[in-house]
């Protein structure tokens, strides 16, 4: 993505924020306003930021993956399971039982990948199809257990949901989170912090590195790849995986970082627009961070004009209507999008199976 | 020589495709610095049987032997450790990536774990200085034309040092100054050792280079033979089995109405570059009007921009006397053009679809192959049936994908559709490329034929024989505009040829002429 086009999103950014500011300045500081929007911006970007990343190894290397959400939400159960069996169960202070949960959620990302690098790279299923499967099987376990282990007659916990081991702390970035009111922004919690730096991490893996060159080559074409000696199976199911565990870390964002507890498909779709969130930017790291942010600053537009609802004046009133302002998100996040990013270019080879 | 000069050698290799016997016990041996021209009819084996030697298929039966051990080759990773090096017959490159990432790929160059381009793109350039074969390390590959990319795929075999490398027709995109070069490199290699196979349908190239010839037909050796011992004649009707008539037998042309005119053309190419700078001329019913040029001075976008494949900046093109400047392909083709494109795999055939369909790709919506919105498959199949027949495609049947066929195979999928088409005018790019000399003789003879019924050719080709010997008019294309327009009776090889190296006749006359 071009300077310019960034300028303009940023703008548009800024334009959902003064609104909210020049709306509720009577009652609040702008400088409150605007740190606590963009503390909401960098939490909804988040699990998107990280699906968004796990889209994009698996399709720079040719494999499509619906099944983010399902990963997701896999990884958000067990997660949670973990940490509460080691906190409850085993009797282990919080923070270790906090960090075998995130550790849970990776594997189980990585598993439901496994399954879907298998499904579709060694039987060839249909991806979409083996996507599918993932999301539902995960909805599917997710209830079920979660219904038998916590609710059941006879259940583990009686019917009790255990007090979880709470959330993950805040780190203070010294110095930066030291500033008055704006430092606010450099409070984060350890999943947040990780995303932005796998964002990084993700660009400098992918676009300087042999691993990086070698996973698109096998994503544009997959014999040019194999012709020069590039094992085009292996890369493709290395790749999946990886994007397992970004997505099962995004995972642990719901019931590990932003809540401690879990509910039956609490992602939401959150999946999906990690997707559009990385097509939208293109199947690169930052676009896809980009439009993450576009989608936690509108939802932070629409949280805060719940907010200062009463303060809306007359001729604003559609933003009283909470369904027009629950739709915000997602229409502003299509129509800025879609116009100012246009035509994205996926991976030549982007689902299709590779046969020699 | 003796046993030990052998440095590859396949043994009664045997590969079998569902519905084709594609290598049926091949033998074949390879000796040190030595160039072995392998030479067969479109379908006869030769990529397959390459493709066995660079790892990418495993034979049925047979074993490959190197340096006098026979070996198995499980994946191209082990044929590039043990020296052998392929250019393909069909690129393998990435079209975004840049030139120098496309040539390090699989043997990348880091420090500190970072990849390093500088150092990659100096090498290339080095070799690129060292062979005289021009590349831009920091050229997107999708921007390039065929002949560099072509140049690129050489590169890469060099830098990977090989000392044995396999050539799938590198010189079926080529011109001819670059294909002299490309021997020039051949002999310098083969002069520090290093062993070639060499594939190709151009018998005149097999003679001027080769140190030995094999011959392969329908999956078999037909023999292996000396230049020497050998002439053009001999080795086509080894190859095809037949005799081949090499020369294009044709009437001289009752030019009638015109079907294209083009005025002030202008196009820009993928850098935003004007490649296309002010062309106009006109193409008459009835007389094929061949385009010379070496290869890159706008051609490629010439073509395109005729038939709406690419946007044209300004001018006017005027197709059977409908104004069709810049509109897209479909009313283009309408107004009854048929095309053959250069790159015959990106704009010619939808791969994954069957022969039969590919053979319809233009017509598929009308009559008689779709009545109401629903295809009808016996049409189709029974086109594809006597298509298949007319034009001699080698397909174990119409169905097959047409990604399995062979190169020449593929490329006659297209004539066949192209030139079996009720139309005005033909745009042909390179319409022989790949083929057999069996083949070069049948289309030539249909192209002729459909003069003769009134359409109006516009033939673009890299090969001045082929120009010289199918135009009736010569308009000759340097850096983007017509040098001169030659009735092809008065034309001469060295008149051409300088008129593509951009000298003006006028002023070779003057040159020429001693002064009064
Ligand atoms: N992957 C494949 N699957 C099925 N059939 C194949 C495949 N590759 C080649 N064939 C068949 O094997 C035969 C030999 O093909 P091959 O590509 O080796 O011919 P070739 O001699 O290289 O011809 P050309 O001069 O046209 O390139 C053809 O009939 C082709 O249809
Ligand atoms: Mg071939």
């Amino acid at each position: 993505m071009d300077w310019r086009r960034f300028a303009i999103i940023a703008l548009i950014i800024v334009v959902m924020f003064g609104t909210v500011v020049l709306i509720g300045t009577s009652q609040n500081s702008p400088l409150v306003i605007i740190t606590s929007m963009m503390a909401t911006t960098i939490a909804v970007a988040t699990p998107l930021t990280l699906g968004a990343l796990s889209g994009i190894y698996c399709e720079r290397a040719g494999v499509v993956n619906i099944g983010i959400e399902g990963m997701m939400l896999g990884a958000a159960f067990f997660g949670w399971l973990a940490a509460i069996y080691m906190n409850t169960i085993f009797h282990y202070p919080a923070m270790p039982s906090l960090i075998v949960g995130v550790i849970a959620a990776i594997i189980t990302g990585g598993l439901f990948a496994l399954l879907h690098a298998v499904l579709s790279i060694t039987f060839k299923v249909d991806q979409i199809i083996g996507g599918t499967v993932i999301n539902i099987l995960a909805a599917g376990i997710t209830g079920f257990l979660n219904r038998q282990l916590f609710f059941g007659a006879g259940s583990v916990f009686h019917g009790q949901i255990p007090n979880a081991p709470g959330v993950l702390p805040t780190i203070h970035i010294p110095l930066l989170a030291d500033i008055p009111t704006v430092g606010r922004i450099f409070e984060q919690q350890p999943i947040a912090i990780s995303a932005i730096l796998l964002v990084i991490i993700t660009h400098f893996v992918l676009f300087r590195t042999r691993w990086g060159l070698r996973t698109r080559a096998v994503g544009e074409h997959p014999r040019a790849a194999d012709t020069v000696g590039i094992n085009v199976i292996r890369m493709r199911y290395m790749n999946v995986i990886i994007g397992g565990f970004l997505a099962g870390l995004g995972g642990a964002y719901f019931t590990l970082e932003a809540i401690s507890s879990f509910e039956a498909n609490m992602t939401n779709g959150r999946g999906f627009i990690a997707l559009a969130a990385m097509i939208f930017g293109n199947w690169t790291p930052f676009g896809a961070w980009t439009a993450a942010l576009v989608f936690g600053a509108a939802q932070a537009l629409q949280i805060n004009l719940q907010f200062f609802r009463e303060l809306i004046p007359p001729q604003l009133a559609v933003l009283q209507n909470s369904y027009v302002v629950g739709l915000a998100p997602y229409l502003l996040t299509m129509l800025i999008l879609t116009g100012i990013i246009g035509k994205t270019i996926p991976p030549a080879a982007d689902g299709k199976v590779y046969e020699k | 020589m003796t046993a030990n000069d052998i440095v590859l050698e396949a043994n009664e290799i045997t590969k079998h495709f569902p519905g084709v016997l594609a290598n049926d016990h091949v033998s074949i041996d390879l000796r040190k610095g030595e160039i072995h021209a392998l030479l067969g009819e479109n379908g006869a084996g030769k990529t397959t049987l390459m493709n066995i030697l660079y790892g990418l298929y495993k034979p049925d039966s047979g074993q490959v032997v190197l340096n006098g051990k026979s070996i198995v080759i499980h994946s191209p990773k082990d044929s590039i450790e043990a020296g052998i090096g392929m250019v393909h017959q069909h690129f393998m490159l990435i079209p975004a990536f840049s030139v120098a990432e496309n040539i390090m790929l699989g043997d990348e160059t880091t420090h500190a774990g970072v990849l390093d381009i500088k150092a990659v793109s100096q090498r290339v350039r080095e070799l690129s200085h060292q062979y005289g074969l021009e590349v831009d390390p920091d050229a997107k590959v999708g921007q390039l034309s065929v002949g560099a990319q072509q140049r690129v795929e050489i590169v890469k075999t060099l830098y990977r040092n090989a000392n044995i490398i396999i050539l799938d027709e590198p010189t079926a995109v080529l011109t001819p100054q670059e294909t002299e070069d490309l021997f020039r490199i051949m002999r310098q290699l083969t002069a520090r050792g290093v062993s070639i196979i060499f594939i190709t349908h151009k018998l005149k190239e097999v003679l001027a280079v080769a140190d030995r010839i094999t011959v392969m037909r329908a999956g078999r050796v037909a023999g292996t033979v000396k230049p020497k011992e050998t002439n053009e004649p001999k080795l086509a009707s080894m190859m095809v089995g037949r005799e081949v008539i090499l020369t294009v037998q044709k009437q001289p042309a009752r030019p009638k109405d015109e079907v294209l005119r083009v005025e002030d053309l202008r196009v820009l190419d993928d850098r935003d570059l004007e490649v296309i700078r002010g062309v106009s001329f006109d193409v008459r019913s009835g007389e094929i009007f061949g385009i010379a040029g070496v290869q890159g001075n706008g051609q490629t976008q010439l073509a395109e921009a005729l038939t709406g494949l690419r946007p044209m900046k300004n001018g006017k093109v005027i197709m059977a006397g409908k104004d069709v400047s810049g509109k897209p392909p479909r009313p283009i083709i309408e107004t009854g053009l048929a095309h053959i494109p250069e790159d015959r795999q990106r704009h010619g055939l939808v791969l994954s679809y069957s022969v039969a369909d590919n053979m319809v790709l233009c017509n598929y919506y009308l009559e008689p192959f779709a009545r109401g919105g629903v295809l009808q498959q016996e049409k189709v199949d029974e086109n594809a049936r006597r298509l298949i027949r007319d034009f001699d495609v080698r397909t174990p049947s119409p169905y097959v994908p047409t990604s399995k066929l062979s190169g020449g195979n593929q490329q006659k999928v297209i004539v066949a559709r192209e030139l079996s088409r009720p139309v005005k005018l033909l745009i042909a790019s390179q319409p022989t490329r790949g083929l057999d000399v069996g083949s070069i003789e049948y289309i030539h003879k249909e192209i002729v034929a459909m003069r003769d019924r009134g359409v109006g050719v516009l033939l673009i080709s890299a090969e001045l024989d082929e120009i010289m010997a199918l135009s009736d008019r010569i308009a000759v294309m340097y850096q983007g505009q017509i040098m001169d327009v030659v009735k092809a009776n008065e034309a001469t090889k060295e008149s051409l040829g300088l008129l593509m190296a951009g000298i003006k006749s006028s002023e070779t006359a003057e040159a020429a002429a001693p002064r009064p």
